[in-house]
């Protein structure tokens, strides 16, 4: 399939994905009852269900889903590591220590903004630790020693999580587990406007250095050789596919799987050429995220599922097809 | 960037005139660790434009040191290394990829990629990242894969290429990037002769046509046929240089390579040409 054409058909389903996360939802609503609340008419409580509930929610999906498969193909071209994925930094593990710190304090019922704060300078945290030790030993940036430091970092916090954990009520230890495993439960137009203020800047800023990241994914030795400002581009792609991923962790916890799958399955399909990769797993993971959102708000309607299990329940198997179908044409 | 919008190499200094070296270094010495031993030392060589220049020396002797350091990615501890004769630490990367294009020993290959798309990454000094590519760029990229006779392979993998097909496509990225010179470590180790051979001859065609060469090699027999003139490197110090007569003789060889050779004149070629003895 040509880029073009892959590009159109999921900005179809994204659009697709948007109007169903509207349309449908674990409230019952006619669909010329949602017009007419889009429209500024009916009662108060649908439109508030419907302008302020839905809408922002099925935005959010699409930012932070689009952002986390984009910081995915970035870290992956970064670290020239395909199993690289946004939280492999340890981005995850200091996120969840801040939002769970908040949760065993009995903050999170005070202030609604307690929990995304906490858990984005728990990431902010975990960004500076891992960039500091990679570069202490001199002013460049080692990726194997960035790898390394990341995981690392991300295991102490880990430890400090369950530690918290172990210490905790049995309430507490199952509001960390959901949050762990990723819900849109907390979407506003103000989530909507922090994510936005985050993503969309920093995606653009991304798209800037795709055709630099081309060249490092085939060493720094080579594309420094062909004009890439090496330590530059690492420095700004990782500072700005971090950022991107502490904005949406901490705005709807831990999603897995979109950003180590989205970015893969669009190289199945287009290649490695991230002028055309970053875009174009930007809408998918927007897609992929506010479809798999519908699923989890109501296939067990009025309970809701963590959308983390739903990636990878939807995820993996679609990816494992696609696998299997492209790879034998690329290994001759 | 104020060079960028041209794309075209902006002259260099003195790179008008024929007395000015395309590599050049004086006195250089190099470490990769600060207070680690020199790799380089005091090492003085000049590579005439338009020439194919060799570069030999045993394993550990400090040849891809050098082409490191002569490429800017490497800052000497003493002396100097210039391009064109002008210092390599303040040619911009893009200025100096346009000026030559360079050809690691390897380079990774994590994500599949097709060769075109391999190629066409000889068009960033050009480009930059933002610019998308014209028509000049997709000429020089055929024109570079047509030289390297791979034409035929743009739309295969790069994983699916052998040995030798991968090499010709390395040197067709940096022919695509219309450099005046071109470095290259190594580029025929483990091909066989058909393979290597019509490398060495595409790079001497080169050096007929204009573009300097310098070329790291362990193949001394091929080296002394092709080249117009060498550096013998012994443990990161100059062991020999000048012409193939000059560098390729018995008593220096026997001393640098720890090996006893015997030096003949190759009757069909008539080159130099080393035996290893016993």
């Amino acid at each position: 399939m040509s880029r073009r054409a892959l590009a159109v058909l999921l900005l179809v389903i994204a659009v697709v994905g948007l109007l169903a996360g509207i349309f449908f939802g674990p409230e019952p609503i006619s669909w010329s009852v949602v017009v007419d609340a889009l429209m500024g008419r009916g009662s108060d409580t649908l439109h508030r269900v419907v302008w302020d509930i839905r809408v922002p929610r099925v935005i959010l999906a699409l930012l932070v889903g689009g952002g986390l498969a984009m910081a995915g193909a970035v870290f992956q071209a970064l670290l020239r590591n395909p199993l690289a994925e946004p939280y492999i930094l340890g981005i995850s593990g200091g996120a969840a220590t801040g939002a769970v710190s908040v949760m065993a304090l009995g903050l999170v019922s005070l202030n609604s903004w307690a929990l995304p704060a906490a858990s984005f300078a728990g990431a902010l945290l975990a960004i500076l630790l891992v960039f500091r030790v990679a570069s202490a030993a001199d002013a460049r940036l080692d990726v194997g020693v960035l790898l390394l430091a990341g995981v690392v970092v991300g295991a102490f916090f880990v430890a400090i999580l369950s530690l918290i954990l172990a210490l905790s009520d049995a309430e507490t230890v199952r509001s960390a587990v959901l949050w762990t495993m990723g819900s849109l439960r907390g979407a506003t137009w103000r989530t909507v406007l922090i994510v936005g203020t985050y993503t969309v800047p920093t995606t653009l800023a991304l798209l800037g250095l795709a055709r630099s990241l081309n060249l490092m994914a085939i060493g720094e030795e080579t594309a420094s050789y062909l004009g890439a400002d090496v330590e530059r581009v690492k420095k700004i792609a990782y500072g700005v596919a971090s950022m991107v991923t502490a904005a949406g962790v901490a705005a709807t916890g831990v999603i897995g799987f979109v950003g180590l799958i989205v970015p893969h399955g669009v190289r199945l399909v287009i290649g490695s050429d991230n002028r055309a990769l970053l875009p174009i797993s930007f809408i998918a993971g927007g897609a992929f995220l506010t479809l798999a959102d519908l699923v989890a708000r109501t296939a067990l309607a009025p309970v809701e599922l963590p959308i983390g299990v739903i990636t990878a329940l939807v995820g993996v198997p679609l990816f494992l097809v696609l696998l299997r179908r492209v790879v034998r044409r690329q290994i001759g | 960037m104020a060079s960028a919008s041209s794309g075209r190499p902006p002259a260099a200094p003195g790179s008008t005139s024929q007395a000015v070296a395309a590599f050049s270094t004086e006195s250089l010495t190099a470490r990769y660790d600060a207070t680690g031993p020199d790799v380089l030392t005091d090492v003085t060589m000049a590579v005439p434009t338009g020439s194919l220049y060799a570069v030999l020396g045993p394993n550990g002797s400090g040849k891809s040191t050098l082409m490191r350091v002569l490429m800017g990615i490497l800052r000497p501890i003493q002396g100097s290394a210039r391009i064109a004769g002008r210092e390599v630490g303040v040619w911009d990367r893009r200025e100096l990829a346009r000026q030559v294009g360079a050809v690691a020993q390897s380079e990774a290959q994590p994500f599949p990629m097709t060769v075109r798309e391999l190629v066409s990454m000889g068009r960033y000094p050009h480009l930059g990242p933002l610019r998308p590519e014209g028509d000049e760029d997709r000429a020089a990229v055929n024109e570079a894969l047509e030289r390297c006779d791979a034409a035929q392979l743009s739309s295969r993998y790069v994983s699916t290429l052998s040995g030798g097909e991968f090499q010709r496509i390395r040197i067709a990225r940096a022919l695509a990037q219309k450099p005046r010179a071109l470095a290259l470590d190594e580029p025929t180790a483990s091909l066989d002769i058909r393979h290597e051979m019509s490398i060495l001859q595409l790079l001497r065609e080169s050096a007929d046509s204009g573009l300097t060469v310098l070329l790291i090699t362990h193949h001394l027999n091929l080296a002394a046929r092709f080249a117009d003139q060498m550096l013998l490197l012994s443990e990161g110090r100059v062991a020999a240089q000048g012409s193939p007569e000059e560098v390729l003789r018995e008593e220096v060889l026997g001393e640098v390579y720890r090996w006893p050779v015997s030096v003949r004149r190759d009757p069909v070629s008539g080159a130099p040409s080393v035996t290893p003895l016993g």
